[in-house]
């Protein structure tokens, strides 16, 4: 990797990001800028913008440094229209670039969902493959935050419901790093859900490592779960901010004497159902734990898809812990509403681990 | 941030009068087929070479051809739909022709003509509106966006071909196409402005035909005119007698060649009429009346060319057969395409929705191969 950067125009800038090597402290919001000022240096037809990317660096300052070091052609600011920020995305990939946008909030994507859904989703299958979308859109998203209306919206459903969306959502800065550079590499559209209350979370990761990852083209995480945490008794199937609560009622549970198995499915489209069965079948027993509301949800298709290839291996029925089905809710109401150990260890406990 | 030069020409004093539209609608020939009188256009808009005409004209009757033949497909069962351009043949040779091969169309369900007159391949084209595919040809090989039926949505996409055009240096124009029922969505209102403050080469042409299927256009807006939302965006607008080519060529290809050289945007607003219903399933006698459909039978866009080129000594009676024979011989390319029995691949709904298809997609396309192979042949569930 070199430390210089080239705009469209020639002009040449220190780059920042590229300075940054081996074992570093990160927060997720900078393992994010990181990949996208990599994928920029690595390839020119890689542009960021959005509302307010450029000379603020986004409202979470996850595009930091991108206008800075790139120029105003590779990271701007946009009208404040998101349908026209996903539609002019679009064209673009439509004419070889590799944009990468940004919604502001989740229910600020909503002006867009009828690019996304019309025209994002369907263009590659509508063309018979002949015009494929490499864009990503960025979504922070779900709550956790104290957030006011409009601004904590878990709205995974509407992306994993529309056929020829990848959808994806890191729960880890490594997975921040490493997901939003395969994200910008994939050839089809993606929707990179990213938890806002993670931004600010830290973790020390090996840079030139992940890095490397992507130079030697490592195999995608794209269809991927994780096995965040080992164990026998049970499986907790999270994704997003719900690993953190899921872990947590790990190492509770493990106090108690009980072995969870935590699993970040990270990948919802595609799912990974090879991994989650697979785990499924050995403990026997499986709780889907996410923030939005439960109906017709992420957590139903998970539960869905274990009760329908792993009936055998059940010793229980699949239990889901969600938020409730309501709009949500305003910050002082919002523990409430939120999956948390408790409610995670309770749903445990219903496993039917005696014969009643 | 570059200035732009509107901006600059405001500093200057100049104003902004010269986004707004002539008081006239442009027309160079009349509804007779006469050269019209010089109007108050702001700028000089020359009528185009007879070369040019003959060749437009030639366009104009194939498109009418194809418009005919598709009609006549639909009510023998072997087209699912056909949204005619009758009457509007003109704006879709057009913007055919002021585009050079680089650039790019962005055309809606009603263009048909228009995507021919680009070059793409007939039976590729109709292969949507027979029911094989939403989509039956390449975009890239004649740099033809697939035709939009969400209305306003491809104006954006073509605000982002021609942003990325310009990041890398080309002179590449995209033109997209929309109708007047379409300057009411939100769509129309974001790539207008978007292409203005990125002061991107788009030339957007409203197709004013009047209706939004059967809504007249005083529901859709109270502007001046379409031509006038321009100078909101800070962008030029221009009326033109949209059943006029040689206007259509003129204005459309000023604004095109415009925005190749740098001068950002413009909205061309063509005032027509969609002759026939919106498509099979409308009766448009329900809400407009034979008295207005022929007084617009009188501005037919072939009718007055043809007058213009004969009087003017460069439309013979060879011309017209071999016209006639080419747009003949396309009619006939479509009949037998179209009235070919196709067998489209079920494996092929699993194929394309991503790059490599999902693992569930796999499962899913084995599933359908084993109920099929299960299924005798000829047989429905």
């Amino acid at each position: 990797m070199t430390t210089v950067s080239q705009t469209p125009h020639g002009v040449t800038s220190r780059n920042e990001f590229a300075e940054l090597h081996g074992v570093q402290t990160l927060t997720f919001a900078k393992a994010l800028t990181l990949a996208m000022a990599d994928a920029m240096a690595a390839d020119p037809s890689v542009v960021v913008f959005g509302e307010d990317v450029g000379t603020l660096g986004g409202v979470f300052r996850v595009t930091d440094g991108l206008t800075r070091t790139f120029g105003e052609d590779r990271c701007f600011d946009t009208p404040l229209a998101e349908s026209g920020i996903v539609g002019m995305a679009t064209g673009m990939a439509m004419n070889g670039m590799r944009p990468v946008v940004e919604m502001q909030f989740d229910s600020f994507a909503y002006p867009a969902f009828e690019q996304i859904t019309s025209h994002v989703a369907k263009m590659g299958n509508r063309t018979r493959g002949r015009v494929r979308l490499p864009l990503v859109i960025r979504v922070p998203y779900a709550g956790g935050i104290g957030g006011v209306e409009h601004h904590c919206d878990s709205s995974e459903a509407y992306y994993v419901h529309t056929p020829g969306l990848t959808v994806l959502t890191p729960s880890t800065v490594a997975d921040a790093y490493t997901m939003l550079r395969d994200a910008i590499a994939s050839p089809d559209p993606v929707v990179f859900l990213e938890p806002k209350k993670l931004y600010f979370a830290k973790d020390t990761v090996d840079l030139d490592a992940l890095r490397a990852r992507h130079t030697a083209a490592a195999p995608s995480t794209i269809g991927r779960a994780v096995i965040a945490r080992d164990g026998t008794d049970a499986t907790l199937i999270a994704y997003g901010p719900s690993v953190a609560p899921a872990l947590a009622a790990a190492a509770t549970a493990e106090a108690e004497g009980r072995s969870l198995q935590v699993i970040d499915v990270r990948s919802l489209v595609p799912f990974d159902d090879t991994t989650v069965c697979a785990a499924v079948r050995r403990t026997g027993r499986a709780v889907v734990v996410a923030e939005a509301p439960g109906f017709a949800s992420m957590a139903s298709e998970i539960a869905a898809r274990i009760q329908e290839r792993c009936f055998h291996s059940l010793a229980a029925p699949v239990l889901r812990v969600t938020g409730f089905d309501i709009p949500y809710p305003a910050p002082n109401l919002e523990k409430y509403h939120l999956p948390g150990v408790d409610r995670i260890l309770d749903a445990v406990d219903e496993l039917q681990w005696e014969d009643a | 941030m570059t200035e732009h030069p509107e901006r600059s020409a405001q500093a200057g004093g100049r104003g902004t009068t010269f986004l707004l539209p002539s008081v006239d609608v442009v027309q160079l020939i009349t509804a007779d087929g006469a050269a019209a009188p010089a109007g108050d256009h702001k700028a000089d808009y020359p009528m185009p070479n007879l070369e040019t005409l003959l060749a437009g004209y030639e366009q104009l009757v194939i498109g009418r051809r194809v418009n005919d033949q598709a009609g006549a497909l639909v009510r023998q069962g072997r087209l699912a739909v056909y949204p005619s351009s009758h009457g509007q043949e003109a704006c879709e040779v057009a913007a055919a022709m002021c585009l050079q091969p680089r650039d790019w169309l962005f055309p809606t369900y009603r263009d048909m003509v228009a995507v021919l007159a680009r070059g793409v391949d007939p039976l590729e084209a109709f292969a949507s509106l027979r029911g094989d595919w939403h989509s039956g040809y390449d975009p890239h090989e004649h740099n033809v966006a697939t035709q939009s039926t969400p209305l306003a949505t491809q104006l954006l996409h073509a605000v982002g071909v021609a942003h990325a055009a310009k990041l890398r240096g080309e002179d590449t124009v995209a033109l997209a196409i929309c109708g007047d029922g379409a300057t009411s969505e939100g769509d129309f209102h974001e790539a207008l402005n978007f292409a203005a403050v990125f002061h991107v080469p788009v030339v957007f042409l409203v197709q004013n035909n009047q209706y939004a299927i059967s809504t007249p256009l005083v529901h859709q807006s109270v502007a001046p005119s379409l031509a006038h939302k321009a100078i909101g965006y800070g962008m030029a607008g221009e009326r033109v007698d949209g059943n006029d080519l040689a206007a259509l060529l003129a204005v459309l290809g000023q604004a095109a060649e415009r925005a190749r050289n740098g001068g950002g945007p413009a909205l061309v607003e063509a005032h027509t009429y969609r002759m026939q219903s919106h498509t099979n399933a409308d009766d448009a006698t329900r809400y407009r009346s034979d008295g207005e459909v022929a007084q617009w039978v009188l501005r037919d866009p072939l009718v007055r060319l043809e007058k213009y080129l004969s009087d003017a000594g460069a439309l013979g009676a060879a011309d017209k057969d071999r016209i006639a024979a080419a747009a003949e011989t396309l009619a006939k390319t479509l009949r037998d395409g179209l009235n070919a029995t196709t067998t489209p691949d079920p494996q092929d709904l699993f194929r394309f929705v991503y790059s490599t298809p999902t693992p569930q997609l796999d499962e899913q396309g084995r599933s359908l191969a084993a109920e099929l192979a299960a299924t005798p042949t000829g047989a429905t569930s």
